[in-house]
């Protein structure tokens, strides 16, 4: 059972931050600010899920694991709402240019 | 060279590189944004060295409340109302030397270190039971040293005093020019909506929990603080003037508590600052929760700056 | 290599990822692309100490992670309102001095 969960946690952790890779290659590649926050808004929502998924097997106490999945929810959250924030800044600046 | 080490290694590098970074970056915005994430790291810096309170104080204040000063300034410096005089080279200079020789003496100093750091943390551990906490930091902060405690709070208002006595005199008891969002959109007032909550329970949570675990008032307080800028700087709620009484009532009910708790430990306990034993676990939490309330109104006032007109706009 | 060891070198990989990712801060053309930084290392800090909370067990520094996700999200906020291609501030001085 023991070594199932951490079959589990390293499977999803590691791909949990390949993603933090994708977004780290995207955000340095991409040609534009639009597709560097598609970018970067993966590595909020996918790579941060899975380590999150993958660390839940390895948490003992429920409120840990409570904290975890609150702690993703509220990044995510604010993540997104952030990242509209900056697109309309971008759209405001290239309407004026 | 064990993993951990490298670990460090690649971290200590890694911090050098980005205060390096700071300091050659060409445009105020890049070096702030810079100065933010040098905090950060200093906070996992922390946490790496397994110093939890250090590490959200780090982040609070080092990554959060000193970024946000910072680009208050960089906005005011933008559009400077009067001319901002040019620092000629010889100043310059003196600046470089004096930087070079406060890092030689750091740096000497953290080379000759005794090898047994002298410390007094075994005898607060094994007192840490009287003091009825279970945070070994509040308890230095509440019990042991709350003298000095009690000075930092006063010293954070006097700090406080000090950028108001900045304001002009036509201005001083109005409101202070936090630069705000002059067209703030659905987005940005859908959010300065939904996270205020999220960010009191959390702040309340910070200071709770700071009596057993890592945390306490200046945690809580910052949150408090950062979610009311956020209501500020979106304009649902206008920058109180200065001289608002309930304003000047948040910020003195903190150090007022503290020190009429103190006094009382004249008649109650042995001394000044004094616990009478049994009660001392709820007199702390009391202290802490109105001063995480000061803590946190002084330090948006400091974030919004001195009074700058008299009316609402 | 066991489990905690494991969770160790995730969080140094994200972390080297978000040192990576934050070449965009000195590439950035605009003052919102140095902005999706702030949100990179909001979200990889998060991971990396949700990480070290797990690996180290020391479940206080989840708190950490909590603080980092709302800081994050405050001061993208205020970034934005001082971004250069950003005609949102509200001018401070007043006219009638």
């Amino acid at each position: 059972m023991r070594l199932a969960l951490d079959i589990i946690t390293v499977v999803l952790v590691s791909a949990g931050g390949f993603f933090f890779m994708a977004g780290t290659i995207g955000l340095l590649r991409f040609p534009d600010t639009l597709t560097r926050l598609h970018a970067l808004t993966k590595v909020d929502n996918l790579g941060l899920g899975l380590i999150v998924f993958g660390l839940l097997p390895q948490v003992e106490s429920r409120l840990g694991a409570l904290k975890l999945i609150v702690i993703w929810l509220l990044v995510q959250m604010s993540g997104a709402i952030v990242s509209q924030l900056i697109a309309q800044a971008v759209r405001r600046s290239g309407r004026q240019t | 060279m064990t993993l951990v080490f490298a670990c460090e290694v690649v971290l200590a590098g890694l911090l050098v590189a980005i205060a390096t970074w700071t300091i050659v970056a060409r445009t105020a915005f890049a070096a702030i944004v810079l100065f933010m994430v040098y905090g950060l790291l200093l906070a996992i810096v922390w946490v790496a060295l397994s110093a939890v309170d250090v590490a959200l104080t780090e982040a609070a204040i080092g990554g959060g409340v000193t970024s946000m000063l910072l680009m208050g300034a960089a906005t005011r410096l933008r559009a400077p109302t009067t001319p901002v005089a040019d620092v000629g080279l010889p100043l310059r200079i003196a600046a470089g030397l004096l930087c070079a020789l406060v890092t030689t003496v750091l740096g000497a100093v953290v080379f000759f270190l005794p090898d047994v750091a002298p410390t007094l943390a075994p005898v607060a551990k094994d007192n840490l039971a009287a003091s009825g906490l279970g945070n070994p930091v509040a308890a230095v902060l509440f019990v042991f040293r709350a003298l000095d405690t009690l000075l930092e709070k006063v010293v954070l208002l006097l700090a406080l005093v000090g950028v108001w006595s900045l304001a002009s005199d036509e201005a001083w008891g109005g409101v202070p020019g936090l630069p705000v969002y002059a067209r703030p959109g659905r987005i940005l007032v859908f959010l300065a909506q939904i996270l205020p909550p999220i960010g009191i329970i959390v702040g309340i949570y910070m200071f709770w929990a700071g009596a057993s675990q890592p945390g306490g008032a200046f945690q809580g307080g910052t949150i408090l603080a950062a979610v009311w800028l956020l209501t500020m700087m979106a304009r649902l709620q206008d920058v109180p003037a200065i001289n608002a009484r309930w304003l000047r009532l948040l910020l003195v009910v903190g150090p007022t508590a503290f020190l009429a708790i103190g006094l009382a430990g004249f008649f109650i306990a042995d001394s000044f600052l004094a616990y009478p034993p049994g009660i001392a676990k709820p007199l702390i939490i009391v202290v802490e929760a109105t001063l995480t309330l000061s803590i946190g109104v002084t330090l948006a006032l400091l974030v919004a700056g001195p009074p700058e007109r008299l009316s609402q706009r | 290599m066991t489990i905690t060891n494991f969770l160790l070198v995730a969080a140094a990989f994200v972390l080297l990822m978000v040192a990576i990712g934050l070449a965009r801060i000195l590439y950035g053309p605009a003052d919102v692309d140095r902005i999706l930084s702030v949100q990179l290392i909001g979200s990889g800090g998060v991971a990396v100490l949700l990480l070290l909370s797990v690996g180290m067990n020391l479940a206080p520094i989840m708190d950490v992670a909590l603080m980092l996700g709302l800081l994050a999200t405050f001061l993208s906020v205020t970034f934005l309102r001082d971004a250069a291609n950003s005609s949102s501030v509200s001018p401070s001085t007043t006219e009638e001095r």
